[in-house]
Protein backbone atom coordinates (compact mmCIF):
# COMPACT_ATOMS: atom_id res chain seq x y z
CA UNK A 1 0.00 0.00 0.00
CA UNK A 2 2.65 2.21 0.60
CA UNK A 3 5.23 1.65 -1.53
CA UNK A 4 4.52 3.13 -5.07
CA UNK A 5 5.72 0.66 -7.85
CA UNK A 6 4.56 0.50 -11.88
CA UNK A 7 0.91 -0.99 -11.00
CA UNK A 8 -0.09 2.20 -8.97
CA UNK A 9 0.31 4.47 -11.94
CA UNK A 10 -0.55 1.91 -14.75
CA UNK A 11 -3.89 1.76 -12.60
CA UNK A 12 -3.97 5.65 -12.62
CA UNK A 13 -3.79 5.74 -16.20
CA UNK A 14 -5.98 3.19 -17.07
CA UNK A 15 -8.70 4.73 -15.03
CA UNK A 16 -7.54 7.86 -16.99
CA UNK A 17 -7.96 6.30 -20.29
CA UNK A 18 -11.27 4.99 -19.34
CA UNK A 19 -12.73 8.18 -18.64
CA UNK A 20 -11.82 9.82 -21.71
CA UNK A 21 -13.11 6.52 -23.41
CA UNK A 22 -16.22 7.25 -21.38
CA UNK A 23 -16.30 11.22 -22.24
CA UNK A 24 -16.18 10.55 -26.21
CA UNK A 25 -19.76 8.36 -25.53
CA UNK A 26 -21.61 10.68 -23.03
CA UNK A 27 -20.77 14.28 -24.75
CA UNK A 28 -21.60 13.11 -27.99
CA UNK A 29 -22.53 16.09 -29.94
CA UNK A 30 -20.06 18.42 -28.03
CA UNK A 31 -16.94 18.53 -30.29
CA UNK A 32 -14.68 20.45 -28.09
CA UNK A 33 -15.23 18.10 -25.03
CA UNK A 34 -14.65 15.11 -27.12
CA UNK A 35 -11.52 16.85 -28.26
CA UNK A 36 -10.96 17.29 -24.44
CA UNK A 37 -11.44 13.30 -24.12
CA UNK A 38 -8.72 12.96 -26.43
CA UNK A 39 -6.42 15.36 -24.62
CA UNK A 40 -7.11 13.06 -21.29
CA UNK A 41 -6.35 9.51 -23.04
CA UNK A 42 -3.38 10.55 -24.42
CA UNK A 43 -2.48 11.95 -21.31
CA UNK A 44 -2.63 8.26 -19.72
CA UNK A 45 -0.52 7.37 -22.58
CA UNK A 46 1.89 9.11 -21.91
CA UNK A 47 2.06 8.26 -18.18
CA UNK A 48 2.37 4.75 -18.91
CA UNK A 49 5.00 5.41 -21.26
CA UNK A 50 6.47 7.92 -18.11
CA UNK A 51 5.96 5.05 -15.82
CA UNK A 52 7.25 2.02 -17.87
CA UNK A 53 10.57 4.14 -18.48
CA UNK A 54 11.04 5.13 -14.68
CA UNK A 55 10.54 0.95 -14.39
CA UNK A 56 12.97 -0.24 -16.81
CA UNK A 57 15.14 2.29 -16.32
CA UNK A 58 15.51 3.49 -19.81
CA UNK A 59 15.37 7.07 -21.10
CA UNK A 60 13.54 6.08 -24.70
CA UNK A 61 10.06 6.00 -23.65
CA UNK A 62 10.31 9.95 -22.16
CA UNK A 63 11.43 10.81 -25.68
CA UNK A 64 8.91 8.80 -26.75
CA UNK A 65 6.61 10.86 -24.35
CA UNK A 66 7.86 13.80 -26.13
CA UNK A 67 6.91 13.10 -29.20
CA UNK A 68 3.39 12.33 -28.37
CA UNK A 69 2.93 15.72 -26.85
CA UNK A 70 3.93 17.10 -29.58
CA UNK A 71 1.90 15.42 -32.03
CA UNK A 72 -1.51 16.42 -29.42
CA UNK A 73 -0.50 19.84 -29.57
CA UNK A 74 -0.38 19.57 -33.48
CA UNK A 75 -3.58 17.43 -33.75
CA UNK A 76 -5.73 19.95 -31.19
CA UNK A 77 -4.47 23.30 -33.21
CA UNK A 78 -6.19 21.80 -36.35
CA UNK A 79 -8.83 20.22 -34.59
CA UNK A 80 -9.62 23.86 -33.19
CA UNK A 81 -9.25 25.46 -36.37
CA UNK A 82 -11.90 23.18 -37.82
CA UNK A 83 -14.14 23.59 -35.53
CA UNK A 84 -13.62 27.46 -36.13
CA UNK A 85 -13.80 27.22 -39.50
CA UNK A 86 -16.88 25.03 -38.96
CA UNK A 87 -18.94 27.13 -36.94
CA UNK A 88 -18.10 30.01 -39.09
CA UNK A 89 -19.65 28.43 -41.88
CA UNK A 90 -22.99 26.69 -40.10
CA UNK A 91 -23.20 28.26 -36.77
CA UNK A 92 -23.06 25.10 -34.84
CA UNK A 93 -20.59 22.64 -33.54
CA UNK A 94 -23.12 19.93 -33.01
CA UNK A 95 -21.42 16.78 -34.04
CA UNK A 96 -24.73 15.39 -35.77
CA UNK A 97 -24.93 18.58 -37.75
CA UNK A 98 -21.58 17.68 -39.53
CA UNK A 99 -22.62 15.17 -42.69
CA UNK A 100 -22.37 17.21 -45.52
CA UNK A 101 -19.51 14.47 -46.91
CA UNK A 102 -22.10 11.94 -46.00
CA UNK A 103 -22.95 9.92 -49.26
CA UNK B 1 5.43 7.15 3.53
CA UNK B 2 5.35 10.95 2.20
CA UNK B 3 5.93 9.59 -1.59
CA UNK B 4 2.91 7.55 -1.05
CA UNK B 5 1.17 10.31 0.84
CA UNK B 6 1.97 12.80 -2.57
CA UNK B 7 1.40 9.85 -4.88
CA UNK B 8 -2.05 9.21 -3.48
CA UNK B 9 -2.72 12.93 -3.84
CA UNK B 10 -1.70 13.73 -7.08
CA UNK B 11 -3.34 10.91 -8.26
CA UNK B 12 -7.16 10.86 -6.62
CA UNK B 13 -6.95 15.16 -7.81
CA UNK B 14 -6.04 13.83 -11.78
CA UNK B 15 -8.86 11.60 -11.53
CA UNK B 16 -11.01 13.46 -9.87
CA UNK B 17 -10.86 16.30 -12.65
CA UNK B 18 -10.44 13.71 -15.48
CA UNK B 19 -14.31 12.78 -14.24
CA UNK B 20 -15.05 16.51 -14.08
CA UNK B 21 -13.95 16.83 -17.32
CA UNK B 22 -16.40 14.98 -19.09
CA UNK B 23 -18.98 15.36 -16.65
CA UNK B 24 -19.39 19.58 -16.23
CA UNK B 25 -22.14 20.93 -17.50
CA UNK B 26 -20.64 24.44 -18.48
CA UNK B 27 -17.34 23.78 -20.85
CA UNK B 28 -15.17 26.57 -19.28
CA UNK B 29 -15.26 24.24 -16.53
CA UNK B 30 -14.12 21.46 -18.24
CA UNK B 31 -11.33 22.95 -19.66
CA UNK B 32 -10.29 24.82 -16.29
CA UNK B 33 -10.47 21.43 -14.88
CA UNK B 34 -8.48 20.24 -17.73
CA UNK B 35 -5.71 21.88 -16.44
CA UNK B 36 -6.13 20.99 -12.85
CA UNK B 37 -5.72 17.49 -14.34
CA UNK B 38 -2.35 18.40 -16.19
CA UNK B 39 -1.00 19.96 -13.21
CA UNK B 40 -1.55 16.72 -11.22
CA UNK B 41 -0.42 14.46 -13.98
CA UNK B 42 3.17 16.64 -14.25
CA UNK B 43 3.25 16.20 -9.93
CA UNK B 44 3.09 12.49 -11.40
CA UNK B 45 5.91 12.90 -13.67
CA UNK B 46 7.58 14.50 -11.18
CA UNK B 47 7.38 11.34 -8.86
CA UNK B 48 8.83 9.40 -11.78
CA UNK B 49 11.70 11.70 -12.19
CA UNK B 50 10.79 12.77 -15.45
CA UNK B 51 11.50 16.55 -14.54
CA UNK B 52 11.52 17.83 -18.27
CA UNK B 53 8.47 16.69 -19.04
CA UNK B 54 6.28 17.74 -15.86
CA UNK B 55 8.00 21.08 -17.35
CA UNK B 56 6.79 20.81 -20.97
CA UNK B 57 3.63 19.45 -19.58
CA UNK B 58 3.08 22.61 -17.38
CA UNK B 59 4.40 24.81 -20.24
CA UNK B 60 3.16 23.57 -23.43
CA UNK B 61 -0.17 21.75 -22.15
CA UNK B 62 -1.72 23.82 -19.56
CA UNK B 63 0.11 27.04 -21.78
CA UNK B 64 -0.13 26.23 -24.87
CA UNK B 65 -2.86 23.65 -25.18
CA UNK B 66 -5.61 24.49 -22.73
CA UNK B 67 -5.22 28.23 -23.27
CA UNK B 68 -6.25 27.49 -27.05
CA UNK B 69 -9.51 25.33 -26.14
CA UNK B 70 -10.17 27.75 -23.41
CA UNK B 71 -9.76 30.55 -26.17
CA UNK B 72 -12.16 28.56 -28.68
CA UNK B 73 -14.74 27.70 -26.17
CA UNK B 74 -15.45 30.90 -25.20
CA UNK B 75 -14.58 32.52 -28.85
CA UNK B 76 -17.84 30.76 -30.15
CA UNK B 77 -21.74 32.12 -29.34
CA UNK B 78 -22.69 28.89 -28.52
CA UNK B 79 -25.84 27.50 -26.28
CA UNK B 80 -23.99 24.87 -24.55
CA UNK B 81 -26.64 23.48 -22.70
CA UNK B 82 -28.35 22.49 -25.70
CA UNK B 83 -25.52 20.29 -26.52
CA UNK B 84 -25.91 18.60 -23.80
CA UNK B 85 -29.41 17.35 -24.87
CA UNK B 86 -29.01 13.36 -24.24
CA UNK B 87 -26.17 13.41 -21.84
CA UNK B 88 -28.50 10.88 -19.76
CA UNK B 89 -29.31 9.12 -22.64
CA UNK B 90 -25.69 8.17 -23.40
CA UNK B 91 -24.93 7.94 -19.68
CA UNK B 92 -25.79 3.95 -19.27
CA UNK B 93 -23.95 3.24 -22.72
CA UNK B 94 -20.85 5.18 -21.92
CA UNK B 95 -20.64 3.59 -17.92
CA UNK B 96 -20.95 0.56 -19.75
CA UNK B 97 -18.38 0.66 -22.63
CA UNK B 98 -16.45 2.21 -19.55
CA UNK B 99 -16.92 -0.15 -16.99
CA UNK B 100 -16.09 -3.08 -19.67
CA UNK B 101 -12.95 -1.35 -20.37
CA UNK B 102 -11.85 -0.77 -17.37
CA UNK B 103 -12.61 -4.35 -16.46
CA UNK B 104 -10.36 -5.73 -19.37
CA UNK B 105 -7.48 -3.67 -18.26
CA UNK B 106 -7.59 -4.55 -14.79
CA UNK B 107 -7.63 -8.34 -15.92
CA UNK B 108 -4.63 -7.74 -17.67
CA UNK B 109 -3.12 -5.88 -14.82
CA UNK B 110 -3.88 -8.81 -12.90
CA UNK B 111 -1.40 -11.28 -14.21
CA UNK B 112 0.66 -9.25 -16.67
CA UNK B 113 4.45 -9.58 -16.12
CA UNK B 114 8.05 -8.13 -17.40
CA UNK B 115 9.17 -10.85 -20.28
CA UNK B 116 12.74 -11.95 -18.94
CA UNK B 117 14.68 -10.41 -21.91
CA UNK B 118 12.89 -6.63 -20.99
CA UNK B 119 15.57 -5.20 -18.41
CA UNK B 120 18.44 -6.46 -20.56
CA UNK B 121 17.17 -4.64 -24.03
CA UNK B 122 17.58 -1.20 -22.37
CA UNK B 123 18.21 0.83 -25.44
CA UNK B 124 19.42 4.51 -23.15
CA UNK B 125 19.96 3.45 -19.66
CA UNK B 126 18.94 6.66 -17.24
CA UNK B 127 22.39 8.02 -16.37
CA UNK B 128 22.38 8.97 -11.84
CA UNK B 129 20.45 11.74 -11.41
CA UNK B 130 23.38 13.11 -9.08
CA UNK B 131 26.17 13.10 -11.98
CA UNK B 132 23.78 14.22 -15.07
CA UNK B 133 20.66 15.93 -14.73
CA UNK B 134 17.30 14.32 -16.54
CA UNK B 135 17.05 17.57 -19.07
CA UNK B 136 20.22 17.20 -19.99
CA UNK B 137 19.96 13.55 -20.28
CA UNK B 138 17.29 13.75 -22.30
CA UNK B 139 18.93 16.42 -24.29
CA UNK B 140 21.93 14.04 -25.19
CA UNK B 141 19.83 11.62 -26.81
CA UNK B 142 17.60 13.57 -28.75
CA UNK B 143 20.15 15.76 -30.16
CA UNK B 144 21.86 12.37 -31.50
CA UNK B 145 20.08 9.34 -31.60
CA UNK B 146 16.83 10.88 -32.28
CA UNK B 147 17.95 13.71 -34.15
CA UNK B 148 15.75 13.04 -37.02
CA UNK B 149 12.92 12.45 -35.23
CA UNK B 150 13.54 15.14 -33.01
CA UNK B 151 13.61 17.72 -36.29
CA UNK B 152 10.35 15.53 -37.73
CA UNK B 153 8.29 16.55 -34.76
CA UNK B 154 9.63 20.30 -35.04
CA UNK B 155 8.44 20.16 -39.00
CA UNK B 156 4.62 18.55 -37.60
CA UNK B 157 4.41 21.46 -35.42
CA UNK B 158 5.39 23.80 -38.19
CA UNK B 159 2.99 21.89 -40.52
CA UNK B 160 0.32 21.85 -38.21
CA UNK B 161 1.12 25.86 -37.55
CA UNK B 162 0.55 26.83 -40.87
CA UNK B 163 -2.61 24.56 -41.86
CA UNK B 164 -4.43 26.29 -38.46
CA UNK B 165 -3.36 29.85 -39.85
CA UNK B 166 -4.72 28.71 -43.52
CA UNK B 167 -7.86 27.33 -41.83
CA UNK B 168 -8.56 30.84 -39.77
CA UNK B 169 -7.63 33.23 -42.18
CA UNK B 170 -9.83 35.06 -43.82
CA UNK B 171 -9.84 37.92 -46.21
CA UNK B 172 -13.08 40.60 -45.65
CA UNK B 173 -13.82 43.11 -48.35
CA UNK B 174 -14.06 46.93 -47.06
CA UNK B 175 -11.46 46.57 -44.47
CA UNK B 176 -9.08 49.34 -44.39
CA UNK B 177 -5.65 47.52 -43.34
CA UNK B 178 -2.13 48.82 -43.19
CA UNK B 179 0.13 48.03 -46.55
CA UNK B 180 3.71 48.21 -44.89
CA UNK B 181 4.93 47.45 -48.57
CA UNK B 182 3.14 49.00 -50.55
CA UNK B 183 4.15 52.28 -48.41
CA UNK B 184 7.49 51.38 -47.66
CA UNK B 185 8.22 51.23 -51.60
CA UNK B 186 6.69 54.54 -52.61
CA UNK B 187 8.68 57.14 -54.51
CA UNK B 188 8.88 60.40 -54.55
CA UNK B 189 8.06 60.54 -58.06
CA UNK B 190 5.58 57.97 -57.58
CA UNK B 191 3.68 60.28 -55.46
CA UNK B 192 4.59 63.67 -55.77
CA UNK B 193 4.07 65.65 -58.98
CA UNK B 194 4.45 69.53 -60.05
CA UNK B 195 2.37 70.92 -61.92
CA UNK B 196 2.63 74.66 -63.54
CA UNK B 197 -0.60 76.13 -62.87
CA UNK B 198 -1.72 78.93 -65.20
CA UNK B 199 -3.15 81.02 -63.35
CA UNK B 200 -7.14 81.24 -63.03
CA UNK B 201 -7.27 78.24 -65.35
CA UNK B 202 -6.79 75.44 -63.00
CA UNK B 203 -5.55 71.88 -63.36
Amino acid sequence: MFTIGLAHYLTVAAILFTLGVAGIFLNRKNVIVIMMSIELMLLAVNLNFVAFSHALGDLVGQVFTMFILTVAAAEAAIGLAIVVVFFRNRGTIAVEDINQMKG
Amino acid sequence: MILALVFYLFAAITVASGVMVISARNPVHSVLFLILAFFNAAGLFLLNGAEFLAMVLVVVYVGAVAVLFLFVVMLLDINYLKLREGFLQYLPTGGLIGLILLVELALVFGSWKFAGEAPLSVAAPIPDVAAVTNTEALGRLIYTDYIYLFQSAGLILLVAMMGAIMLTLRKRPGVRKQKIYDQNSRTKESSVEIRKVPSGGGI
